[in-house]
């Protein structure tokens, strides 16, 4: 089929031709095609089934504002559903499928629903679904998914990228139709910092639909001069293609630009779209305005659409619906419609206006006071009923029908922040309020300034405002003559009588008649209404509908429509793709990772990697022959515990602590004391919250009088940190401390085992003396290795062996450890991960975060006696609490299983023998449980109450999780070495 | 939303992390009689109105300043913003 | 892609090491990426130290550090470009010294000793990973990773930003478009994906 509707002139380029399919069928358009300009152009007016009765459907708007042509585009992983075909750019191989539909479009199964549309009214899902309960779940709403809804999504991943940007301006203009580039001329040229946005794909918004000239031109040449001046100007950048989708506070806007939507793929490292957050001291909101339609029955048929877009797509598009046509008008602009269709060889019917008076402007009949009471054609408009002035009725054959019910000025932005739209009786439509988001101002049609000549205008007076509010001056701008014609229509909004249905919201199905329902039903707020019918829901959000909607609801409640009132819009403007909310952090991007300074060559050692917060750590080296973790991860423990081991503990947080009150500061973020820690010594500390709960804990070595280094977790650094910037900021700003942090600063390793100091004496400058008398447990000192570099030690154990940490600068740390290796090498020196790590701490019983988990006081963890009743610390007030302190509070203990073969579960919950497994009788819980290979057994630790007067007690561990139970000891939890014996050897 | 920083200008409250009502700056006296009272209500009883509201905000991805901002909680109006330790030194607070 | 080579081996405080440093991204060398209109650099050769004004000595250590670096400490926000010393602010009365690596590789030890009781002073050298952007296109790869107005940044200026979801230094060189980000050490390899990944999508 050759484009048998397309007509001469528009803005395409008829020297190329385009080629596309549409549910597998051939078609061509041309570059500067819609999907649905060409289809149209092709003679194609069904584009698609309705969301519930499955209707017949075709395109009602020539924009953004669509309820009804939406589409799946493409293919396999990029198959993307719900695409409006009225914005789809052409492209050659373009791939389009109608939507809701089975098997074919004109042949679809469901639009069995239709006959059945009087049990789908309004509130039929509440009606109809309720009983019994559980036939929602299983039945209704499986079979309501398949039957309604949209397009369907390829469950592939999108092989597309989606980026982000920040973009700062001072004045966002929001449309580039005749106000927004009169608004960009005028601040443009006063050198402000302006962005014009637009979601077309060619700037010039209605002109490009209109046969207006400007002055002595064209609108299109102005349009292009304008832009070409525009885009001249360094301090206005002209966005094409990008949706402000909203107002955000303080003059944050949202953009989404398609860079690549227009294109069958995007270009190698391209994005697909780009989502902009857009600071900008003034917004100008030159959106323009969306018509609405009048409703009669079945007024839903392929080929009637807005007059307006009608009039768009032989204009621009060079494409009629069909060679015979009618307008259906309440209003002047109506009548432009038939001119235009005329002046490019199309035969109009006749314009039907209910006016009686209404104006002879087109070149054809013109029925006054007459109105469209019903249609037929089963897959596109064939005929419409015309009822006349006199009460006679006529048949009018045409293959298109354009309506308009008047124009509503786009206010969508203006409602973000709860602004009210107010009701403007001369044109018969709500126009933004005052109480719009602060800073947003709106021109043109978007403010109810109809014509071409008070768009230009207000436009560049609004934008000089807006300047003039930031101290730039703005220069007049020549605009320009342009028509003014003045709005004139008589509000009508739907025509009375019939049997049949007259649609309101075509997207969602819903007619006059559920308005009525819901009415009599007691709905009668419009929020009510809204979520009873449904109507003004989905992607279009009711653009085109809701104003039939409340002008029926007010007729009906006998009220005026600003007394009905209005819903407002909610951002986004148009639906936003979840890939570009998403932007780059995705997949293994999704965060960032943070890789400690063995990480190259623990790679190289076949390491297994495992996420701690962002942090990459070893979990365990694999050595070959080895099959099963365990394996490692005890061979690890072993030979930590008989000789020497390496891990890298850089991940630790390392806050530098400095200052004249520094150890008074510190003394006031532990519960333990501090202030008397020697000069090169170490002191475990415990983080308190003001609440008595524990938050942290770390080391901390003393470098100088006024110089500290503390430690804490590696998931808690960040909040520590802000937490110690509370405290010295908010509540002892006179404090003389300094924080920093100096986590990423220091390669850090622990050496940990009996061979450990043997092993640091090879590298350590002989200068040092690190014997056990030299350099005692807890001990630490600034030194030097390998023949001069700067270094940290620190003789501390979370092991529970003889063992040291030392810090190098970072971009030594690879270095180091392969020199620790090496020089290791007579000890069968082993790298170990962070199970082997883990599984030591608990055989030592150590409390991490498992330990520390939220809950958990000083108490329970069984270093109550630390919190220094002698000062003022964080969280030691409230840790006296009568609650906190019970007799039988939680202690932390160690679990054995009596059968040494059994495993003890971390999370399970201890229940005395004989008693049931429910919450009232719980003792407790097992927080970190391992294998130990030294003990070779499963041990855990845990909280029990009143634990520490239980050894020996005999419970059941109960995981109902799991389905399992062991009887377990109660043993302390120092499994290794309680007295400490090795650790200061 | 817009925080206009004492010393830097207008940052985006993104780079910020909210902890809450600005009176954590009144922390009570650990000797005073009944300091375990004193503590429960400082730590748990807080106003929550709907209009002006000081807060504490802390610019993680910025300066590291701890902020006194005073926002209304129904329309974001943000009417001043302090550096909190300037707060805490007017409150009688210093070491 | 081409490399320069890191020159860390020379020292003139200790003797030669025979531990061999890498750079943040793990090469012996450093990373140079060419785009149309920009380059993107990574620069080991830096040693940083931060300095904090002790309570009440914010005159003294002004006038001290005057005297070391040769040149007042910049005001909030701003930066004094490398003769041999850079200065930045990061925080109140709190500024982070960058000098050649080569040269200063015990910068914090020697800032130490002229500040005295006047300041405290931590080695930030290793603490970050620096990328230089140079070249006309820097603002377009800017603007797609973090929020700061690049194109209105003075030249001589820093700021702290949220980049890749990490909290970065942004510092506008005296030079056209030429730009240092300082993010965490490491999380080099996210941030210069970051870096190439904007790059390549905005050039």
């Amino acid at each position: 089929m050759s484009q048998i509707n397309r007509l001469n002139g528009g803005q395409i380029d008829t020297s190329r031709s385009l080629t596309f399919r549409f549910d597998g069928t051939r078609y061509q358009g041309h570059p500067g095609d819609t999907l649905a300009s060409a289809l149209m152009a092709n003679g194609v007016r069904l584009m698609g089934r309705s969301f519930k009765y499955h209707r017949p459907r075709g395109v009602l708007t020539s924009g953004s504002e669509e309820p009804n042509a939406l589409v799946e585009l493409r293919s396999g992983a990029r198959q993307e559903p719900n695409t409006r075909a009225t914005t789809a750019e052409l492209f050659d191989g373009l791939e389009a499928r109608s939507q809701n539909r089975f098997p074919s479009l004109k042949f679809d199964a469901m639009a069995i629903n239709d006959r059945f549309s009087n049990f789908l009214t309004a509130g039929f899902y509440y009606k109809t679904f309720m009983w019994p309960a559980a036939f929602w779940e299983k039945l209704y709403e499986p079979i309501i998914r398949k039957a309604a809804g949209l397009g369907s999504l390829s469950l592939q991943d999108d092989p597309d990228e989606y980026d982000k940007g920040f973009l700062h301006c001072d004045l966002l203009i929001v449309g580039a139709g005749p106000s927004g580039l009169a608004a960009a001329l005028t601040a443009g040229r006063s050198g402000a910092r302006v962005i014009l946005a637009d979601e077309d794909f060619a700037f010039g918004g209605r002109l490009n639909s209109e046969t207006f000239s400007l002055g002595e031109d064209a609108a299109a040449e102005w349009v292009a001069r304008t832009l070409a001046e525009l885009n001249a100007l360094p301090n206005v950048r002209c966005m094409i293609r990008t949706t402000v989708i909203g107002a955000f506070d303080h003059g944050i806007c949202g953009a989404v630009e398609r860079v690549s939507d227009h294109l069958p793929v995007p270009a190698p490292g391209k994005p697909r779209q780009i989502l902009w957050r857009i600071y900008a001291k003034r917004t100008l909101l030159c959106a323009g305005a969306i018509e609405r339609p009048i409703a009669f029955e079945n007024n839903d048929r392929p080929g009637i659409m807005l007059a307006g877009a009608m009039r768009a797509y032989v204009n621009r598009w060079a494409a009629t619906p069909a060679q015979k046509v009618a307008v259906f008008t309440n209003n002047d602009d109506g009548h432009r419609t038939a001119v235009d269709l005329i002046a490019k060889g199309v035969n109009v019917a006749a314009v039907i206006d209910p006016r009686p008076d209404a104006p002879r402007v087109a070149d054809c009949e013109l029925l006054a006071g007459a109105q469209v009471t019903d249609t037929s054609g089963r897959l596109g408009l064939k005929f419409i009923e015309v009822q006349l002035a006199d009460g006679s009725e006529r048949t009018i054959e045409c293959g298109a029908l354009g309506v308009s019910g008047g124009w509503n000025p786009n206010v969508h932005m203006t409602c973000h922040q709860r602004g009210r739209p107010v009701w403007d009786a001369g044109i018969a439509a709500f126009v933004p309020g005052d109480d719009g988001p602060a800073g947003l101002t709106v021109a043109g049609a978007a403010d109810g300034a109809f014509s071409t000549h008070a768009a230009l205008t207000t436009g560049a007076s609004q934008a000089a405002a807006s300047l003039e509010q930031l101290g730039i001056a703005a220069k007049p701008v020549d605009l320009p003559a342009a028509e003014d014609t003045p709005v004139n229509l008589k509000p009508f909004w739907y025509v009375k009588g019939g049997k049949g249905r007259a649609w309101l919201d075509q997207q969602n199905d819903v007619t006059v008649k559920d308005v009525k329902l819901a009415h009599q039903e007691n709905f009668r707020s419009v929020e009510h209404l809204k979520r009873y019918t449904t109507l003004g829901m989905a992607t279009d959000q009711g653009k085109t509908s809701n104003m039939g909607g409340l002008a029926i609801m007010a007729e009906l409640a006998g009220k005026s429509i600003p007394e009905v009132g209005t819903t407002i819009f909610r951002p986004p403007y148009t639906p936003v793709a979840m890939g570009a909310l998403g932007g780059r952090s995705r997949g293994k991007h999704f965060h960032p990772v943070r890789e400690t300074p063995s990480h190259k060559w623990a790679t190289e050692q076949g390491a297994v990697f495992v996420e701690t917060g962002n942090w990459l750590r070893a979990q365990w080296f694999p050595k070959p022959g080895e099959t099963e973790w365990r394996q490692s991860v005890d061979r690890e423990v072993r030979a930590v515990r008989g000789s020497v081991g390496v891990c890298d503990v850089t991940t630790l947080g390392k806050i530098d602590v400095q200052g004249t009150d520094a150890a008074q500061f510190l003394n006031k973020v532990y519960a333990n004391a501090f202030a008397k820690l020697a000069v090169g010594k170490t002191r475990y500390g415990l983080m308190l919250r003001e609440d008595g709960i524990a938050m942290d804990d770390g080391t901390t070595a003393r470098l100088a009088e006024d110089h500290f280094v503390m430690t804490t977790t590696t998931a808690n650094a960040v909040g520590v940190y802000r937490h110690l910037e509370f405290v010295h900021q908010c509540l002892c700003p006179d404090m003389d401390v300094q924080l920093i942090s100096t986590t990423e600063a220091w390669a850090q390793y622990a050496v940990a085992g009996p061979n450990s100091r043997k092993l640091l004496q090879k590298i350590v400058d002989p200068e040092f003396d690190i014997s056990n008398e030299g350099f005692e447990f807890m001990a630490c000192r600034e030194i030097t290795v390998c023949g001069g570099l700067r270094a940290r030690l620190f003789r501390i154990s979370f092991s529970g062996e003889l063992a040291y940490e030392i810090a190098v600068p970072t971009r030594y740390g690879d270095a180091l450890i392969r020199r620790l290796m090496t020089a290791g090498a007579e000890f069968d020196v082993v790298a170990y991960g962070t199970e082997a790590l883990g599984v030591m701490r608990i055989e030592k019983g150590h409390a991490a975060g498992n330990e520390l988990n939220g809950t958990t006081t000083a108490l329970n963890l069984g270093m109550g006696r630390m919190v220094s009743k002698k000062k003022d610390a964080i969280g030691s007030t409230l840790s006296e609490r009568e609650g906190l302190n019970r007799d039988d509070a939680l202690a932390l203990v160690g679990f054995k299983p009596q059968d040494s073969s059994a495993k003890v579960t971390a999370g399970g919950h201890l229940m005395e023998l004989g008693t049931p497994v429910d919450a009232s009788h719980n003792q407790g819980y097992v927080t970190s449980a391992c294998y130990s290979p030294i003990l070779n057994s499963s041990i855990g630790i845990g909280f029990l109450k009143d634990g520490a007067n239980r050894m020996g007690e005999t419970l059941r561990l109960v995981s109902p999780l799991t389905g399992s139970e062991v009887q377990v000891d109660v043993v302390s939890a120092h499994f290794v070495d309680p007295k400490g014996d090795r650790l200061r050897a | 939303m817009i925080i206009n920083h004492p010393l830097l200008g207008p940052r985006d409250s993104q780079e910020f992390t909210y902890l809450g009502d600005a009176s954590l700056i009144d922390r009570p006296d650990w000797q005073a009689e009944n300091a375990v009272d004193q503590f429960h209500d400082y730590l748990y009883l807080r106003d929550n109105p709907a209009g002006s509201h000081r807060e504490l905000w802390f610019h993680e991805t910025g300066d590291r300043s701890w902020l006194v901002v005073t926002r209304d909680t129904t329309t974001h109006e943000i009417t001043a913003v302090e550096l909190a330790r300037d707060v805490a030194r007017a409150r009688g607070r210093s070491k | 892609m081409s490399s320069v080579p890191i020159l860390s081996t020379l020292k003139e405080t200790v003797c030669v090491l025979d531990l061999t440093p890498l750079t943040a991204l793990g090469g012996t060398t450093a990373r140079v990426d060419s785009f149309d209109g920009l380059r993107i650099s990574e620069c080991p050769d830096w040693a940083l130290a931060s300095v904090a004004a002790r309570l009440g000595q914010e005159p003294a250590m002004a006038s001290a550090a005057r005297a070391f670096l040769g040149m007042a400490l910049p005001d909030v926000a701003r930066t004094a470009e490398p003769d041999p010393f850079g200065v930045f602010w990061i925080g109140p009365d709190q500024w982070m010294i960058e000098a050649p690596h080569d040269t200063h590789e015990s910068l914090a030890a020697q800032i130490k000793a002229a500040l005295g009781d006047t300041a405290s002073v931590t080695e930030q050298t290793d603490g970050w990973v620096r990328f230089d952007l140079q070249g006309e296109r820097c603002h377009d790869v800017l603007e797609r990773l973090c929020n700061a107005d690049t194109r209105s940044m003075a030249p001589g200026s820093v700021t702290r930003t949220r980049l890749e979801h990490l909290g970065c230094l942004l510092i506008r060189r005296p030079q056209d478009d030429h730009f240092s980000v300082l993010g965490p050490r490491s999380s080099a390899r996210s941030i210069h994906h970051a870096l190439m990944t904007a790059a390549t999508s905005a050039i």
